[in-house]
């Protein structure tokens, strides 16, 4: 019998996890209505503008980082990779869980495999996302059978992780920046400060500098909280080339209003205006602010506080994308149903415990350490949920 | 031939018993109650609004080239020659993109079921086939909504227009907005009035999502090529390396 030992975080996840189960009930016997805030009006809420656009978003580092250390050559990023690979894996698992509650009808999930409509961006996003699931699970499988040492399966990964990996970078490209190509069909709905026909391109930039900031905010916290060395050089090298990141999105983004002329908007103080300003500031302004300070970026708590920021500076922008630039044209205003946030942060919770347990039991920090060795960070696991709080 | 409906408001009087027969036609609840409602639901396809002492249509607009057809990921609408565009109820599978993507926000969703579907007018497709015209024009008692083929009913609504002395909007509603929807429009007051966006593009909405789209296949193909080559060049110089003996460049 396994002992618990109950911690703050613990008793929050356990209440998350029953309500979670209680909203469950009201969500399948009940449906949508009953569940969210939803209506014809405001079809898509929290769960497609949070859940999946930024469940996908977050999930970048992946292949943001197997594409640096396979394919650039960039070994000394090697240490990381696996709890990278492993927060995208789980991102996405999260992703289709999200998509259970908010689809009408999720056991037809399958349906895109059989009923075709190339025409359609959804149907490419289905697609990528299922294959790129596949990808991670088989890029994460190596970690499995090294545990469980099955070194002949184990040899036939490496043969394939290089193709792999190619297919990893090419799905992600795809999808990350069709999550954008959705709202390209709503010229007249969505707010423009954010419809662009540049939206493929702008999410897939930011899906970038949110691979690098998750990595630098994932080893920030893994230092903290699993007793791990933090790997200071490598996370300054990411901070360099976040910084780099956000300013080619900068540039884009702003050179993408100046030609629309959605910048002389500014002055008409709007709702929007405002959710305008706070996002550049936290996806633009602050973190280039900070990372231009050299003693910032090489700081581990400066390089936390900008990756901090640009994440919730991203996050800001796919939810303004989603919902809040939509509300408006549909004469609306949306707010969450409390059972939706509870859905929400019961994912981030599963997802938070589920990494817990995996850094616990299987080789994800340590490559050549042994298992048993790994299994010694006895203190991880008494302090794991705690890093749900910096979760946006 | 592809067919169509006109609605010309200035001849509508009310009466709503398009709502009446739309509702019996598809085997919905009609009454008092849902007679009162100004708005599209699950249970209610089509909807006579009113201001003041006019009056207005709302139903599926039934496009040319539907942007609900385009979205959706499983195919479930579809553009008929006859001109209705159908829904295929038993592919659906809830994303809803259909009702975020329409440029006139007509599909409805059955928010209260367990298992809901998406619900909306499909110009009496069935009656249609069986050459029949669609259940509101056949009720409508004044000929506001009179059903036909699309190219006959472009030429009235034109002709009426000329020959109103300026009683009506010198627009024909459905004529080009979005490419060119089967239900044309006609009204003596602005069509913004009754939520009718008139600054709707002219072009076909799906070419916005398709000219990305179509450019797929080639950035995988360059992308799957250039990622090996980098991956190759990247890798190349330490194979060098080692093969002279030399210990490994320094990576940055």
């Amino acid at each position: 019998m396994l002992k618990v030992k109950i911690t703050f975080w613990r008793v929050v996840l356990a209440i998350l996890l029953i309500t979670g189960a209680y909203v469950t009930l009201i969500r399948f016997f009940r449906g949508l209505g009953a569940s969210t805030h939803l209506t014809d009006a405001f079809p898509w809420g929290l769960w497609i503008g949070f859940d999946v656009m930024c469940g996908v978003m977050l999930a970048a580092g992946g292949f943001t980082l197997t594409s640096a250390v396979y394919l650039f050559n960039l070994k000394k990023f090697k240490p990381i990779v696996r709890p990278t690979v492993l927060t995208a894996f789980l991102g996405y698992l999260l992703v289709v869980v999200a998509l259970f509650f908010d689809l009408g009808r999720g056991y037809r999930i399958w349906h895109p495999l059989v009923m075709w409509n190339p025409r359609s961006v959804m149907f490419e996003v289905a697609w990528c996302v299922m294959l790129y699931s596949i990808v991670l699970s088989l890029e994460f499988a190596g970690v499995i059978f090294e545990r469980f040492q099955l070194h002949k399966l184990l040899r036939l990964q490496k043969i394939l992780l290089i193709p792999l990996v190619i297919a990893g970078v090419m799905l992600s490209t795809l999808h990350q920046s069709s999550l954008g190509s959705l709202y390209l069909i709503v010229p007249n709905k969505l707010h423009p400060f954010w419809y662009t026909p540049l939206l493929p391109v702008l999410f897939f930039l930011s899906a970038l500098c949110v691979g690098l900031a998750m990595t630098i905010f994932e080893s920030s916290m893994s230092a903290k909280h699993f007793g791990k060395q933090l790997e200071l050089p490598l996370i300054q090298s990411l901070g360099r080339t976040l910084l780099v990141m956000i300013g080619i999105y900068t540039v884009v983004r702003f050179q993408d209003l100046l030609h629309r002329g959605a910048l002389s908007l500014l002055s008409k103080g709007s709702w929007e205006t405002g959710l305008f300003e706070v996002e550049v500031l936290l996806t633009s302004a602050l973190p280039i602010g900070l990372l231009l300070v050299p003693r910032v970026r090489q700081s581990p708590k400066g390089l936390y506080l900008a990756s901090v920021l640009c994440l919730l500076g991203f996050v800001s922008n796919r939810m303004n994308v989603a919902i809040t630039g939509m509300e408006a044209a549909s004469g609306q205003h949306y707010f969450p149903k409390w059972t939706e946030i509870i859905v929400t942060l019961a994912i981030i919770g599963v997802g938070f415990f589920v990494f817990a347990v995996a850094v616990k039991y299987l080789p994800i920090f340590s490559h050549e350490v042994s298992f048993q060795s790994a299994a010694e960070t006895e203190v991880a696991s008494a302090e794991v949920p705690e890093l749900s709080h910096a979760q946006p | 031939m592809s067919k169509g409906i006109l609605y010309d408001a200035t001849l509508c009087i009310g009466c709503k018993m398009c709502e009446k027969a739309c509702a019996e036609h598809h085997g919905l609840p009609y009454d008092d109650n849902i007679a009162a409602e100004q708005k599209q639901s699950d249970h209610k396809y089509t909807v006579v609004l009113s201001h003041e002492d006019k009056f207005m249509r709302r139903l599926c607009m039934n496009c040319q080239d539907p942007t609900c057809a385009s979205v959706c990921p499983v195919g479930a609408f579809r553009k008929s020659t006859l001109g209705p565009v159908v829904y295929e109820a038993s592919r659906c599978i809830g994303c809803r993109y259909c009702m975020m993507a329409c440029p006139f926000s007509v599909p409805k969703y059955e928010w209260s079921k367990a298992l809901p579907l998406v619900r909306k007018c499909d110009m009496c497709a069935d009656r249609l086939a069986n050459g029949l015209p669609t259940a509101c024009a056949e009720a409508c008692p004044t000929g506001a909504t009179k059903f036909g083929d699309r190219d006959d009913l472009v030429a009235e609504a034109k002709d009426r227009i000329a020959k109103g002395q300026g009683q009506y909007v010198n627009r024909v509603y459905g004529l080009e907005e979005v490419g060119a929807t089967s239900v044309l429009l006609l009204s003596s007051i602005p069509f913004e009035t009754f939520g009718y966006k008139t600054d709707i593009s002219t072009e076909a909405l799906p070419l916005l999502t398709y000219r990305v789209l179509s450019h797929i296949p080639d950035v995988v193909t360059i992308g799957a090529v250039a990622l090996g080559g980098i991956w190759w060049l990247c890798n190349r110089k330490e194979e060098v390396a080692a093969a002279e003996g030399r210990p490994a460049p320094s990576k940055a």
